[in-house]
């Protein structure tokens, strides 16, 4: 679906981020790439969406190598980023109009899906007016819309609170066996990764050459109680560790 | 009512106006205001009919140019840094020329005609309609530009659907401004030479020491800008409906 051949990055300022970095991500997958601020997370989610080019390598999206990837990759960012002038209906309208599509065709093609993902009955609503677990609904939809299956969520409920963001990701988790999707899922919260993911790069040392890579060892479908598992709290150990001897107070 | 304070201070304000006027009486340099509205009353065809329309027509001609030149201005200079580079510190600057100075050399250019007028409402609407457009559409979020990026949207769609809504509450501001302006431009304009218009007709009634028929048109200066700033005020509530909600 994905993959990083050699790619390096380094800043006009010669401030090297990645350096020769290879991973592959398989159709269907749920990765979480984890690490501290400043780590290089934001690098690899700029590259992977096409806003920024790798200095060297190639990066391979569905098998092509360094093909035009803007418009590509359904991208979701930390904040919500809905436009407050547009209603959530022509809000999530918005990816299906800037593909040319006109707006009662896309209205026509939001309109279903906006019950499928627990919006129903808002769509005249104005984001102000929405929680902020909805608004990330809002925005994912917007990302689903992009037209790709690839989605890269960028730390997508950190500025939610703690009960919200629990509910928000078993929901996230519905929604991504439901599509069918492949999810890149930042997040600097080790407990999130576990629960979601199928395989977690932490990103240590900079320039990043490679990640540490870690299955998650749980069946699906989870439920909150396998995170209490022995080999479970036993890895969270470890990726907490690790990721503590990367912070620099 | 919510303007309940307003009116109190305005009534408190006319009737020390209307007393001190009358003890002073000397109606041909402070006429009070019962004075002058009935001065108004005899002169409303004269003003509102005759006057009123040329006045008007400035403004309106006046505001529609700068309109147009302000906000094409302010999206070449949004969308070509060289340009901004340029032209941003020139029209600065050029705020600091005294137009009321200027006028005179528009009607030694234009002559007697409604271009002179208009040219001063031009050159004193034109700054705040082009600096307010120019400034919201330089507001927009990168973080925003680059998610319509992520979606494959090029510059166009960008302009259109973010930095146009996110310019237009910036562009009312500037209306707001301008309309106001506008009627003082205008004025000015028809001081220093003009066959009609209610600049002209209260500098003609001053020559003829009718205090009163000085002040009445320049009530009705007043009026057409408070309506002129409720009609903006009236078009940006419809087009921003989405600013209610927040």
């Amino acid at each position: 679906m994905l993959a990083f051949n050699d790619v390096s990055f380094t800043y006009q300022s010669g401030n090297s981020i990645l350096d020769h970095l290879s991973f592959n991500i398989l159709p269907g997958e749920f990765i979480s790439i984890i690490g501290v601020s400043g780590s290089g997370k934001s690098t690899i989610f700029r590259l992977v969406t096409g806003l920024d080019e790798p200095s060297e390598g190639t990066i391979f999206l569905e098998g092509n190598p360094n093909s035009q990837r803007l418009g590509k990759v359904g991208y979701m960012p930390q904040q919500d980023l809905l436009l407050p002038w547009r209603t959530i209906l022509e809000n999530t309208c918005l990816p299906l109009e800037v593909a040319g599509l006109d707006k009662k065709a896309a209205r026509e093609q939001v309109q279903p899906l906006l019950e499928e993902f627990g919006l129903g009955g808002t769509e005249d609503n104005y984001p102000s007016e929405l929680s902020g677990g909805m608004k990330q609904r809002v925005a994912f939809l917007r990302a689903v819309l992009s037209g790709n299956s690839l989605l890269l969520l960028d730390e997508p409920f950190s500025a939610l609170d703690a009960i919200t963001r629990l509910s928000m990701q078993e929901w996230l988790i519905n929604q991504w066996v439901k599509r069918k999707s492949t999810v890149l899922f930042i997040t600097h919260d080790v407990e999130e990764a576990l629960f979601l993911s199928d395989r977690i790069f932490l990103l240590q040392n900079k320039p990043v050459t490679s990640f540490v890579e870690i299955e998650v060892p749980l069946e699906r479908p989870r439920t909150r109680v396998d995170l209490h598992r022995p080999e479970i709290l036993k890895l969270k150990e470890q990726l907490l560790s690790k990721l503590q001897s990367e912070v620099t107070l | 009512m919510k303007n309940a304070a307003s009116i109190i201070i305005i009534a408190v304000f006319l009737s020390i106006w209307e007393l001190g006027a009358r003890l002073y009486g000397k109606a041909f340099i402070l006429p009070s205001p019962i004075q002058i509205f009935l001065r108004f009353w005899e002169l409303k065809e004269v003003l509102l009919l005759q006057h009123l329309p040329v006045t008007l027509m400035t403004i309106v001609i006046g505001l529609v140019i700068s309109i147009i030149s302000g906000t094409a201005l302010a999206v070449l200079m949004s969308s070509r840094p060289g340009v901004r580079k340029a032209l941003y510190p020139i029209l600065i600057a050029s705020q600091m020329i005294p137009i009321i100075a200027l006028a005179p050399i528009f009607v030694l250019w234009f002559g007697y005609t409604i271009w002179s007028k208009v040219a001063v409402t031009v050159l004193i609407t034109f700054f705040p309609i082009t600096v307010n457009t120019f400034d919201g559409l330089s507001s927009g979020k990168k973080d925003m530009q680059e998610l319509f990026l992520t979606m494959g949207a090029s510059k166009k769609d960008i302009f259109y659907k973010y930095s146009v809504p996110t310019a237009l509450p910036h562009f009312f501001s500037g209306m707001k401004v301008a309309v106001t302006l506008s009627v003082i431009g205008a004025a000015i304009g028809e001081w220093l030479g003009a066959q009609a218009g209610l600049g002209y007709f209260s500098r003609r009634m001053m020559t003829q020491f009718d205090g009163a028929a000085v002040f009445a048109p320049i009530f009705v200066l007043s009026a057409v800008g408070i309506v002129l700033f409720i009609c903006v005020t009236i078009i940006e509530n419809q087009t921003l409906k989405w600013r209610d909600k927040n």
